[in-house]
């Protein structure tokens, strides 16, 4: 077996409650993340499922270094990075990166698509491969934008344009990790197919590696290599893809698994048959 | 007679590039106690027909056609008769249920407003007496004490239910629900489509569900319009549209939908230039 690239080990998160604590005293804490360990191997896309309030996002956000840990290391291809200062973090935002729920949030609406997908490496002060017009060009086609469009705002793009921007910018700095924060979740369901087929053939194509915080189970299984099931901060579950959705063993996958909405299998058998006829 | 019959319902707002239709020649038919699933995708104009139904089109817009209500024309009807079917005869459910309730008041006090809104001459104290049942009704427990209690001490799928049963207190017709579970978690979107489920068997309520999820319309609905851009594209009965749909944009939408139950090879995109013709095959 080879060495997990990404592994979290006993990863805790406690944030202060408002209005609790004083001038000696310490707030009370509210443990978002309770002793969560994972490990990715490369080129596997690790799914992280839990309903809101299970700190699905937040153990995303530790494993990407975009929050601290109270407690608990996060390791990159066997080096710990949980100390990491800012000089060094930027080495490590180079192999890591995040794509987020909603793209137009998340992209600079007053900055043209070249700057936005350029500017992880500006930020990191390294040459752009190419000069920053061809880099661009070869960013959009690689995730299916036009790359005539490299002058256009993030207002110019519908949602599923969008937020292939912000994968493009993920990409920009040709990280091994991708963390999809919620990423299709906020897309119509034709876009959304789109979307998630882009990142199965990112995968395919170049071997990246995705840590995928949905809440939506049938997105999971259609991206997912493994699946960690969370509730109240902890993973009650994890396992294949195919175990933990055929054979759930925790009760709590099992409530998840009942609760999802399902077009009835026999009509959508019918449906196949008679499309293959017409 | 009809529950709700919908011809030819358009709604229409000034552009700077003219007159653009949000809905266009839409009919609908649903029969007392019936299920009918509005499904459509962002901009399919979904919304703007559950508000246009009820005349709750923004000003801007002009709305033309006709809308009846068990054979009552709704469209030219005054503002205050109008106020007098809403929330009677009619009651709307909104996806956010946070910013449908005020957070100042105790929702027993909200459910008793909108109730003596509809019901002249009720005394506090038999309004107190519907809103506790309404919240009984929704499956909420303790509703004596929790009727005294803030939004914000209700999760929110409580939330929901309080919403829900602020509608049913007048015991409507109708009930539309636009969106009703999108911001809840799937266990508790679970719970509320069976509470609609429950509450349609008892009362006979009649419900129109807007919603953007095939699954869901799949499972609580027996009828289904499929919009897009603004046009019914495809209308039939649940089975027919889940086995044998015949629209080419119902067919690319239904390959889309990612399967719980099985990983598909290649999601089917729907091509975005797909042409739309409105469905002329007359009402369900």
């Amino acid at each position: 077996m080879s060495e997990p690239l990404l592994r979290a080990t006993h990863l805790v998160k406690e944030f202060p409650i408002m209005g609790t604590g004083g001038l000696l005293r310490r707030p009370a804490t509210f443990r978002a993340v309770d002793d969560v360990s994972f490990e990715i191997r490369a080129g596997e896309t690790l799914a992280l499922v839990g309903e809101s309030g299970s700190g699905k996002s937040t153990t995303a956000r530790l494993a990407a270094r975009l929050l601290d840990v109270t407690s608990g290391t996060v390791e990159l291809d066997g080096e710990d990075v949980t100390a990491l200062k800012r000089s060094e973090l930027n080495r490590f935002r180079s192999e890591v990166q995040v794509v987020f729920q909603d793209p137009y949030s998340s992209l600079n609406p007053r900055h043209t698509v070249e700057r936005i997908v350029t500017a992880p490496l500006v930020y990191q002060q390294r040459t752009i491969p190419g000069g920053p017009r061809a880099f661009t060009r070869s960013l959009m086609e690689r995730v299916g934008l036009d790359p005539d469009h490299s002058q256009k705002y993030p207002a110019q793009f519908s949602g599923g344009q969008a937020q292939r921007i912000g994968i493009a910018r993920a990409l920009a700095v040709g990280p091994r990790v991708v963390v999809c924060d919620e990423a299709v979740s906020a897309l119509d369901v034709s876009v959304q197919a789109q979307v998630i087929n882009l990142l199965r053939d990112l995968q395919r194509e170049e071997g990246l590696t995705y840590l995928f915080i949905a809440h939506d189970l049938a997105v999971v299984r259609q991206i997912a290599t493994r699946v960690a099931v969370m509730t109240q901060g902890r993973i009650v579950e994890e396992g294949d893809r195919d175990s933990v959705f055929g054979a759930p063993r925790h009760e709590y996958t099992r409530t998840l698994l009942d609760a999802v909405p399902r077009i009835r299998p026999e009509w959508e058998r019918q449906r196949r048959a008679n499309a293959g006829r017409s | 007679m009809m529950l709700l019959e919908v011809r030819d319902l358009t709604v229409t707002f000034p552009t700077p590039r003219g007159p653009l239709d949000a809905v266009r020649s839409l009919d609908l038919d649903l029969e007392p106690g019936g299920a009918l699933g509005i499904v459509g995708e962002s901009g399919s104009g979904k919304s703007m027909t559950s508000l246009a139904i009820m005349g709750l089109q923004p000003r801007a817009a002009r709305r033309t056609g006709s809308v009846r209500l068990q054979g009552r024309e709704l469209v030219g009807m005054s503002e205050a008769d109008l106020r007098r079917v809403r929330g009677d005869r009619v009651a709307m459910v909104f996806q956010d249920p946070l910013s449908s309730l005020n957070p100042y008041y105790t929702v027993g006090l909200q459910i008793e407003e909108a109730y003596c809104a509809h019901r002249p001459g009720v005394t506090r104290r038999e309004a107190r007496k519907v809103a506790i049942a309404a919240l009984e009704r929704v499956r909420i427990r303790d509703a004596a004490r929790r009727v005294n209690h803030y939004p914000h001490q209700f999760s929110g799928g409580m939330r929901q239910r309080v919403m829900i049963a602020m509608a049913l207190s007048t015991e409507p017709e109708l009930l539309i629900a636009d969106e009703p579970t999108t911001a809840l978690d799937v266990t508790v979107q679970a719970q509320i489509l069976d509470l609609l489920q429950e509450i349609r068997r008892e009362t006979g309520t009649g419900l129109v569900l807007i919603t953007h999820d095939l699954a869901v319309v799949s499972e609580i609905t027996d009828h289904i319009v499929v919009m897009k851009d603004g046009v019914c594209v495809e209308r039939g009965a649940v089975e027919q549209i889940f086995t044998r749909p015949r629209h080419p944009y119902t067919q690319a939408l239904l390959d889309a939908v990612p399967r719980i139950d099985d990983e598909i090879g290649e999601l089917r995109a729907v091509a975005p230039g797909l042409a739309v013709a409105p469905d002329n095959g007359g009402p369900v």
